[in-house]
């Protein structure tokens, strides 16, 4: 297993566009820090993000997991091209003929993709971690660490998604393409699955159909968390609308993301196989 | 003898297109073998089949006596198919490092190798920036890094400039001299002649002969001769028993045998029948004759 990731390692790290994404990446999480220095200073009213209780836990995991997902699209990119590069250079092909069977091949891609979601998970938790220490009203031991769901919830859906891009750079060949039919299937589900489930069978069966497609599932697991903060709640409230959400995260949402991850990756090895390369 | 490679009743095909029909042969330890066959008649998608990249449609294969899976197989063989594929963006060392990790084996043979095949002097250039004759040098070396039980070539010199080609095959020889078994695909005939000891001919994804080069064809050879008395030796060969057809090109008669004969005994023969000669020369069918000959002939 150790040997798998090796090798991946020496594929990604080598290559100077993937070293710097990856950089970038985790310079963009650490990034999140700086939201506590937005200040808005308009004469008489001073107001100070990272006062207005943002950064208290346990919310700040939420909020944290939820940004930082946004940021997947960077890591989306280096999978889709190290996959389609494997293809473009016919390194696939010599890496089999070294000795390399299409088993671990796939494996040491979600090999990767996994330690990945892991390193980046850990880097999310201690980045929040310190903000929250600094800013957050409560310390309290308990209080800090509740509400972790979002962390594995983040992992989960880190781990899906790349599996996903995994398999469309397979699927594809090509990087730029796979990222187009990226942004096409979301568009298939956003607008495709979600109106024509709509308009054969009403609104409701609408919503229960798309809880179980992969891009959406993925983005359900953590749901945005700007309505949830008390000074947007308070102010929608003055309007008269009310709040009635759940943001908690679900079992059997990570369950859904867990699967469409297993069929990605088999997929991914179903395809590979049956391919002459 | 060791068996290296068994290959029994393989086909493979593509949509309509059969491109293997049918080939069963064997590799032994310690021969060196040629694919022989024109472009398209099946010799890289054979390969491709028991490198584990092209997947076959019936038959199989097994590589050293089948005890063990192909991939871990293919980790004791050397294989270049057609050009040479690494990361363009990483050195040669890097490359093969990564080599070193697929196939399992310790790094510490990588600079004797680029030793080998004059590329040391380059080992921190990034592979893109070789040329092709380089890259083809790197990646024997590559497929040499595990010091394989068999080494196999597909079409190694191809777009190579006549310098590089001939690196190449200093390269072979070399390997050759060592006793590395290897199988090279080629259809270029003297470079198959050259080097190897065993040919499987193939045409159309069919195979026409397998086995040790001499043998390929039920050959005696063939005499050319010249006389000044041109119709005598042409009514002599005409009459011998020994004599398949007899040809008259620009002087010089073309007389192919049927059986054995040595050429002092047809020269006694034909001195007692009052015909002097001022040309004889017994010749073999070149490989390039032989090979013509069998793809002709069949079909």
């Amino acid at each position: 297993m150790l040997r798998l990731l090796q090798i991946e390692f020496i594929k990604l790290w080598n290559n100077n566009a993937s070293r710097v994404l990856i950089i970038s990446y985790f310079v963009l999480i650490l990034c999140m820090a700086l939201i506590a220095a937005i200040k808005f200073d308009i004469g008489p009213i001073q107001f100070n993000v990272a006062d207005q209780g943002i950064f208290n836990f346990p919310y700040i995991w939420h909020l944290n997991t939820w940004i930082a997902s946004g940021l997947k699209l960077f890591f989306a990119i280096i999978i889709v091209s190290m996959m389609a590069n494997e293809y473009s250079n016919k390194t696939l092909k010599q890496n089999l003929i070294d000795g390399l069977s299409k088993k671990e091949f796939i494996a040491s891609k979600f090999l990767t993709v996994f330690a990945f979601s892991v390193i980046s998970t850990i880097f999310v938790f201690l980045v929040s971690l310190v903000l929250g220490l600094f800013y957050s009203d409560f310390t309290e031991l308990s209080i800090i660490f509740s509400e972790l769901g979002y962390l594995l919830a983040y992992f989960i859906k880190l781990v899906g998604f790349f599996s996903f891009c995994l398999f469309l750079g397979i699927l594809v060949k090509r990087s730029a393409f796979a990222l187009g039919f990226l942004i096409i299937w979301f568009a298939i589900e956003n607008l495709g699955i979600r109106f024509l489930v709509w308009w054969l069978a009403g609104k409701e069966a609408s919503v229960t159909v798309m809880k179980y497609l992969p891009l959406e599932s993925m983005g359900n697991l953590i749901k945005e968390p700007i309505s949830r903060f008390k000074a947007v709640q308070s102010m929608v409230e003055q309007v008269g609308e009310e709040f009635n959400k759940d943001y908690a995260v679900h079992f059997s949402e990570i369950l859904i993301v867990g699967c469409w991850t297993a069929i990605f990756i088999y997929l991914s090895y179903a395809l590979l196989k049956k391919r002459d390369l | 003898m060791e068996t290296i490679l068994t290959v029994n009743h393989l086909t493979k095909k593509f949509g309509y297109l059969t491109a293997v029909k049918d080939l069963s042969f064997n590799i032994e330890k310690g021969n060196v073998y040629g694919i022989l066959g024109p472009n398209g008649s099946g010799k890289s998608t054979t390969l491709g089949i028991v490198l584990n990249v092209v997947n076959k449609t019936a038959g199989d294969f097994s590589w050293f006596g089948g005890t063990i899976s192909t991939h871990v197989a293919l980790k004791k063989v050397g294989a270049i198919i057609e050009r040479p594929n690494f990361y363009p963006y990483m050195t040669a060392i890097q490359n093969l490092k990564l080599v070193c990790k697929i196939k399992e084996v310790p790094e510490d043979k990588i600079e004797e190798k680029l030793e080998m095949v004059g590329l040391l002097d380059r080992k921190n250039s990034k592979f893109r920036t070789y040329s092709l004759g380089m890259k083809q040098r790197l990646a024997i070396a590559s497929a040499l890094l595990n010091d394989p039980e068999i080494l196999i070539l597909d079409e190694p010199t191809n777009g190579l400039d006549p310098q590089g080609i001939h690196q190449i095959r200093e390269i072979i020889k070399k390997i050759a001299a060592q006793g590395t078994t290897i199988l090279l695909a080629s259809h270029l005939l003297d470079e198959v002649e050259k080097v190897c000891s065993h040919v499987v001919i193939l045409r159309k994804g069919e195979k026409l002969y397998s086995g040790p080069v001499d043998e390929m064809l039920t050959s005696y050879g063939f005499f050319e001769l010249r006389a000044t008395d041109e119709p005598a030796l042409m009514t002599f060969l005409g009459n011998h028993a020994s004599f398949g057809s007899i040809k008259h090109e620009n002087g010089l008669i073309t007389a192919i045998l049927k059986e054995e004969m040595d050429a002092s005994s047809l020269n006694n023969d034909l001195f007692k029948n009052g015909i002097t000669l001022s040309h004889l020369v017994k010749r073999k069918a070149s490989l390039e004759e032989q090979f013509l000959s069998l793809t002709n002939h069949n079909k």
